[in-house]
């Protein structure tokens, strides 16, 4: 069963007038529950291509549906609401909130974004606190948190809200390896359990094999797919 | 919404050393507007209150055209008896008139016997004029305070310049309407104080000694000075009484009185008229300081936290709570610098009302400030602080709520 699929997407940027084809008619398509790496090198497009499917921007051209939803048509207050419902964040800096604990950061898309019952959030934000492995740590605010528990509190915060979609950019890029593999691991592990899809973008090989698919982008152009079970391209 | 509450207070205090400074600013601005506010209010009210309470009245009535005349008391401008009566019938009909006092106001000579000087002479009826203008005994600084038949009250410039004192007996001459010269010896019965304005010269004797030396039969009167049992009402009796009154014409068709206020009859008022706009100008200077002190810091937070705001849009949050958060963030150092700045008012303004500090204003001397806290005033500068406070923070919470995601989460 797809949950995302691309017909001919394109994406074309403006630099001070000159057109920049980031994506150039790329087709595939993602099942659900599957753990998908995006690979190429600097500038490839990995990041234009996840920026797409997770509704932060629209495609110049061709068709993208995600859960469903052509998101090219959704407006500036839609997208925002069909991020909040159907897909969570994972970034490469982590991007917690500063001022909130890591126990209020999970809990902080339950409040600003789906107005979860207090009891139910509780539940929610300790159940996945527990998940990542950080419940002796969940008072403490960001920068008293290493790298490796920031984007552990990262997973726990884009997975509360139980999205169909995880998109995670370069989540291993800022730590090092060992951690990088508990990471990928633990995303991998919570992925079964909670029965979400994940696609991350990624130029570190050492984690490209715990994928189970892999888009290999080049120029704008998806070059060439490796599944084990996690989608196939149609190019 | 409890919740936005805590992230902007957090927010806040994340830069502590800029939101202590940004308050300190506001609630100095606060602290300086009330406390002037304070202090002016009390000085015009105390002078309004002298001014109408011990001559003027808080309104008065002449004959139309009189008060373009006054400067030379003309007899021929005054109120005919029938005129009087019938205005004292519509008067009657005004509840909230307190009291009136007729007038009869000429001019004449004063003498000691050895020397001669001119006087403007108020004709009164005392117990009249003690309602109307309850202060007016008060003003009686040598002498017993009251006025009787045959005696004089003299301003206290007159009586020092002829060297008169309480019990010796002077001379009132004065020309009638038909020109011819009449006198009257008095007593001097008291001894005027000086107060601000045009009545710091007059002297006064008893309606009837006003009415013999000018050969009046019967009452024709000058100035009809009003008290009213509310001031706060002035304006809304003033344009009753003009409505009332305005019906009666003379056989030209022209209206027979003229009603004024104490402001058109005093130059105090134009003090007054100056004390309210120096306050409004410094209103102005306080919602400067807190448009721009919070403009400033909210654009520096949001500049600051655009990864934040990336990631937040990013994740979900609508535009609409974004906007909320910062406006939160600008309205919460507004109502905490309102009311820290209100509560340091009024600790300021009962100290100086504490401290009974005395003044000199004109020919009064003396006079103490006791500045009142004005719950409404306080009301009104915390709420502009408050709106202001908004309006300056929703620029900055705009421009975050717009702010495109990719570009905030790219931003370096």
């Amino acid at each position: 069963m797809e949950l995302i699929t691309g017909q001919d997407v394109s994406k074309v940027y403006h630099n001070g007038g000159v057109p920049i084809e980031a994506l150039k008619g790329v087709s595939f398509s993602i099942e659900k529950e599957a753990f998908v790496s995006v690979v190429g090198p600097s500038g490839s497009g990995k990041t234009t291509l996840l920026n797409l499917i997770g509704c932060l921007d629209k495609p110049s051209g061709g068709r993208l549906l995600v859960a469903g939803t052509d998101v090219a048509g959704l407006g500036r207050t839609d997208a925002a609401i069909f991020r909040g419902s159907h897909i969570g964040f994972i970034f490469q800096s982590f991007n917690l909130i500063p001022v909130l604990t890591a126990y209020e950061n999970v809990e902080y898309p339950l409040i600003m974004v789906q107005n979860v019952p207090a009891a139910q959030r509780r539940r929610q934000v300790q159940d996945l606190i527990a998940a990542v492995g950080m419940s002796d740590q969940q008072t403490k605010r960001p920068d008293q948190l290493s790298g490796g528990q920031k984007q552990r509190v990262a997973i726990a915060r884009a997975l509360v809200t139980h999205p169909q979609l995880v998109l995670a950019d370069e989540p291993t890029a800022n730590l090092d390896h060992d951690t990088a593999m508990g990471i990928i691991r633990l995303m991998k592990g919570i992925r079964k359990e909670l029965q979400t899809t994940f696609v991350f973008s990624t130029h570190d090989v050492r984690i490209i094999d715990e994928a189970e698919g892999i888009y290999r982008i080049e120029d704008g152009l998806l070059k060439e797919s490796h599944n084990q079970g996690g989608g196939h391209d149609h190019d | 919404m409890t919740n936005l509450w805590k992230i902007a207070g957090r927010n806040l205090l994340r830069y502590k050393r800029r939101t202590l400074l940004t308050l300190s600013l506001i609630v100095f601005g606060v602290l300086f507007v009330a406390v002037f506010e304070a202090v002016t209010g009390s000085f015009k009210g105390m002078m309004i209150g002298q001014i109408t309470d011990s001559f003027l009245g808080h309104m008065q009535i002449h004959r139309k055209g009189y008060l373009a005349a006054i400067e030379s008391l003309p007899l021929t401008m005054n109120l005919k008896p029938q005129a009087v009566r019938k205005m004292e019938r519509i008067l009657k009909d005004v509840p909230e008139i307190e009291a009136w006092s007729p007038r009869i106001k000429f001019g004449g000579m004063f003498s000691n016997f050895v020397e001669t000087t001119n006087i403007r002479i108020n004709g009164v009826d005392p117990e009249k004029e003690s309602r109307t203008v309850p202060l007016f005994f008060s003003r009686i600084v040598e002498g017993e305070k009251a006025l009787h038949k045959g005696d004089i009250l003299v301003p206290e410039l007159l009586a020092k310049g002829l060297k008169v004192k309480v019990g010796d007996a002077v001379v009132v001459i004065a020309t009638n309407r038909d020109g011819s010269v009449n006198g009257k010896q008095l007593r001097v019965g008291g001894i005027l104080e000086s107060v601000t304005g045009p009545g710091g010269r007059d002297g006064y004797l008893h309606m009837d000694d006003a009415m013999e030396i000018l050969r009046m039969e019967e009452q024709e009167i000058s100035e009809v000075a009003l008290r009213l049992k509310d001031f706060g009402m002035l304006q809304e009796v003033h344009g009753r009484l003009s409505t009332l009154l305005g019906e009666e014409k003379n056989p030209q068709g022209q209206p027979v009185f003229d009603v004024n206020t104490w402001e058109k009859l005093s130059p105090f008022y134009n003090i007054a008229s100056m004390i309210d706009i120096m306050t409004l100008f410094i209103k102005l200077m306080l919602i400067a300081i807190v448009l721009i002190s919070i403009m400033n810091v909210m654009i520096m937070a949001v500049y600051e936290r655009v990864r934040e705001i990336g990631t937040m849009a990013a994740i979900g949050t609508l535009p609409r709570k974004i906007l909320a958060l910062f406006v939160l963030e600008g309205f919460s150092m507004g109502i905490v610098g309102a009311i820290i700045g209100s509560l340091l008012s009024s600790g300021a303004i009962y100290a100086i009302h504490a401290a009974r500090i005395s003044f000199d204003f004109g020919r009064q001397t003396g006079l103490i400030l006791a500045p009142t806290m004005d719950p409404v005033a306080l009301m009104t500068i915390s709420g502009i602080v408050i709106g202001v406070s908004i309006l300056a923070s929703l620029q900055p919470a705009l421009k975050a709520a717009r702010m495109d995601p990719i570009e905030a989460l790219g931003h370096v």
